[in-house]
């Protein structure tokens, strides 16, 4: 197992920049998430590292070893594929084994290997089956088995999980987590789905546009995102965006929104925001924290009245969105508190988990 | 027609309910649309066939019935061995070629970047697109012992004449290149849909297992395309076996009958010597070699099937 080091990574064709200067150090037995909408340069930084793509600028070390220029075969890698890329003409037995044949590994090496990644991925009675009479989710596992007998330094995974239905889809989440959990290989995963680099991930790295744009705990990517793309991309409702009016009254701070509510700035937040006095921004505020009252009683929490537009029943939950400054804004509120489309409802904002955001340069004041 | 069957009246006796039922079965009613082409197939295969196997039972006048006479007194002379050998050697010889050359031709073409693979392809099919019977003329003006180009370069460099369609050894390696030139196109454009259909992420999963080049060949690219190999061969085979044109505008069968093969050789007896019942005979002979070889290749598609 290894650590990896990206210093100033840069992939550029003919006329597109792809990855525009990367800096990452992934530890030994980190589960790195890379995630990004399409086109962000995730999948291209993940085929640097794995030797697919040639490097145009920047260094790659894996265990401190510079691997800019060492073939695929040589950087001790495995790879799970979107598509699996399993070998069609051989048993799963052969797709597994594949590697460790070519490397001339003693025949019982690889039966013992082998029959251990059978094991943990549960599919022993699957060993002498083609890949065409096994379904999507058995692919996926032979896919893993092959990247587990190789023992290799780090693990690549290249969205593994979106040909997969939804269900299977969070089936499949669980059992990556729990495999590496188990084996503790130092893992880049790439993906574009945020709930899956939130629920698999030690480090989320949220790309966009060949670039970095953070990188952190999920949990605190979730609730100090520093830029709007991150605030936007991280969270399912996504969060609300209201552009606002910053006012200053009296040594304390409002959020006025025009047409709209005002609602005050918590005391502790007044000397962060005292510079933007004044000016316009948005207000970043996530669904679950505009919700009905009856939670816990506290000055930063400020109700205010609005016309339901749509409700959408989850469950667990309502979800309601009602205009607001000229966006649609979602609120969660519990099954329970009645909300209708078209209904007067009082809701509150908590602002304790308030974000303001400059619009023009898009980071989180 | 179903519907035509289900609604006969009710008075129907048991045995014609027992028709209807069998009229009403999906089989029957696919058999019974299919029947304008199956008897279409049997009127130009099985008819033509049938009377070749007729005519190579009638003596020379096609007159009398003589049974196998005509093959008895094929397989006496020697001629007839020389040209099943011959016909053997040209095919294999040039189907081994082709392929070879198809494949490595097609590799070739797979690599040049998209933008001008068209042109390449293109240019590169032409052989196989003119009439042989035009190019072979082309290719006979090549191999003319005094004034041809060949051996006017082979002089230029201070050689010797080659005498290309003089000589049994030097004629049938020019009727095996003119059929190799003319064939090779098909292989490579076969060969070239297989290897495009080979997903590239299987290269870069066998890249990541530590397979060289020479590895993700013989594990991925000729597994890959077995099945078309196995067919194209197949198919090659057929055609080269029956081949006629080459043979007849090049050599015409010579000299002294050692470059026939099957279909010219029967050409010669049949219509140039006037005896079609014992033309009839030599054309027969390549069914079975070819079924054999058919059986044989086609046994070997069916058992992996569709891999994809």
């Amino acid at each position: 197992m290894a650590d990896v080091q990206l210093r100033k990574l840069v992939k550029r064709y003919d006329e597109v920049e792809a990855v525009r200067g990367i800096d990452l150090d992934i530890a030994d037995h980190e589960f790195v998430v890379l995630v990004g909408p399409s086109g962000c340069g995730k999948t291209t930084t993940l085929r640097m590292i794995a030797g697919l793509e040639e490097i145009t600028d920047g260094d790659i070390r894996i265990a401190g070893e510079v691997v800019n220029d060492i073939p695929p075969k040589d950087r001790d890698i495995a790879m799970v594929f979107q598509n699996y890329a399993l070998y069609p003409h051989m048993t799963v037995t052969e797709n597994m084994s594949f590697g460790l044949r070519l490397k001339r590994f003693a025949q019982e090496v690889i039966a013992g290997r082998v029959s251990e990644a059978a094991q943990i991925l549960d599919i022993r009675e699957l060993l002498e089956r083609k890949p065409r009479q096994l379904s999507g989710g058995q692919r996926q596992r032979v896919a893993m088995g092959r990247a587990i007998v190789r023992h290799a330094k780090v693990f690549l995974f290249d969205e593994p999980l979106s040909n997969l239905d939804a269900k299977l889809r969070v089936q499949m989440r669980t059992e990556i987590k729990k495999l590496h959990l188990r084996l503790r290989t130092t893992t880049v995963y790439v993906t574009h789905d945020q709930v899956e680099a939130m629920t698999l991930a030690d480090r989320v790295v949220v790309m966009n546009n060949g670039r970095i744009e953070q990188a952190g705990a999920p949990t605190e990517l979730y609730a100090s995102p520093r830029t709007r793309f991150v605030a936007g991309f991280i969270g399912s409702p996504a969060m609300n965006f209201i552009p606002c009016v910053l006012e200053q009254a009296a040594g304390a701070l409002r959020v006025a929104i025009p047409g709209g509510p005002s609602f005050d700035v918590p005391g502790d937040r007044t000397a962060r925001y005292a510079a933007s006095a004044g000016r316009k921004l948005l207000l970043g505020l996530r669904p679950e924290h505009v919700t009905e009252p009856g939670g816990a009683e506290h000055p930063s929490v400020q109700a205010f009245e609005t016309v339901l537009e749509v409700t959408e029943p989850m469950g667990m939950e309502t979800l309601v969105y009602f205009p607001m400054a000229g966006t649609q804004v979602c609120g969660r509120v519990d099954p329970g508190a009645g909300a209708m489309p078209n209904k007067r409802m009082t809701l509150v904002a908590d602002m304790r988990h308030m974000h303001l955001i400059d619009e023009e340069s898009g980071l989180v004041l | 027609m179903a519907s035509n069957a289900a609604t006969a009246p009710d008075g129907a006796t048991r045995p014609r309910s027992s028709l209807r039922k069998a009229a009403q079965r999906r089989s029957t009613i696919a058999f019974l649309m299919a029947l304008p082409l199956i008897l279409l197939i049997a009127a130009l295969v099985v008819y033509p066939a049938g009377y070749a196997i007729h005519l190579s039972t009638l003596n020379k006048s096609m007159e009398e019935f003589v049974g196998f006479e005509n093959f008895e007194y094929l397989f006496e002379r020697e001629t007839f061995w020389m040209v099943v050998w011959q016909s053997s050697i040209f095919a294999i010889t040039a189907v081994v070629f082709k392929a070879l050359i198809g494949f490595v031709v097609a590799h070739l073409v797979h690599n040049i970047p998209l933008k001008g693979q068209r042109k390449w392809r293109g240019m590169l099919l032409v052989p196989w697109v003119i009439p042989p019977a035009m190019s072979t003329l082309a290719w006979l003006w090549l191999f003319d012992s005094s004034y041809s180009a060949f051996n006017w370069i082979i002089e230029g460099l201070g050689g010797p004449r080659v005498p290309w369609l003089g000589e049994t050894g030097w004629a049938r390696f020019s009727v095996i290149l003119v059929n190799v030139w003319y064939g090779a196109p098909f292989f490579m454009i076969m060969y070239l849909a297989a290897l495009k259909s080979v997903p590239e992420q299987l290269y870069e999963a066998a890249e990541i297992d530590g397979a060289g080049w020479w590895q993700r060949m013989w594990f991925i690219t000729l597994p890959m395309m077995r099945n078309i190999i196995a067919i194209t061969v197949l198919f090659s085979t057929i055609v080269t076996f029956a081949n006629f044109d080459i043979v007849r505008v090049l050599t015409a069968g010579g000299p002294i009958d050692t470059t026939h093969v099957f279909a010219t050789y029967a050409f010669k007896l049949g219509i140039e010597s006037s005896d079609i019942p014992l033309g009839a005979a030599v054309s027969l002979f390549m069914f079975p070699l070819l079924a054999l070889a058919a059986i044989f290749i086609l046994r070997d598609v069916n058992k992996r099937g569709n891999q994809g």
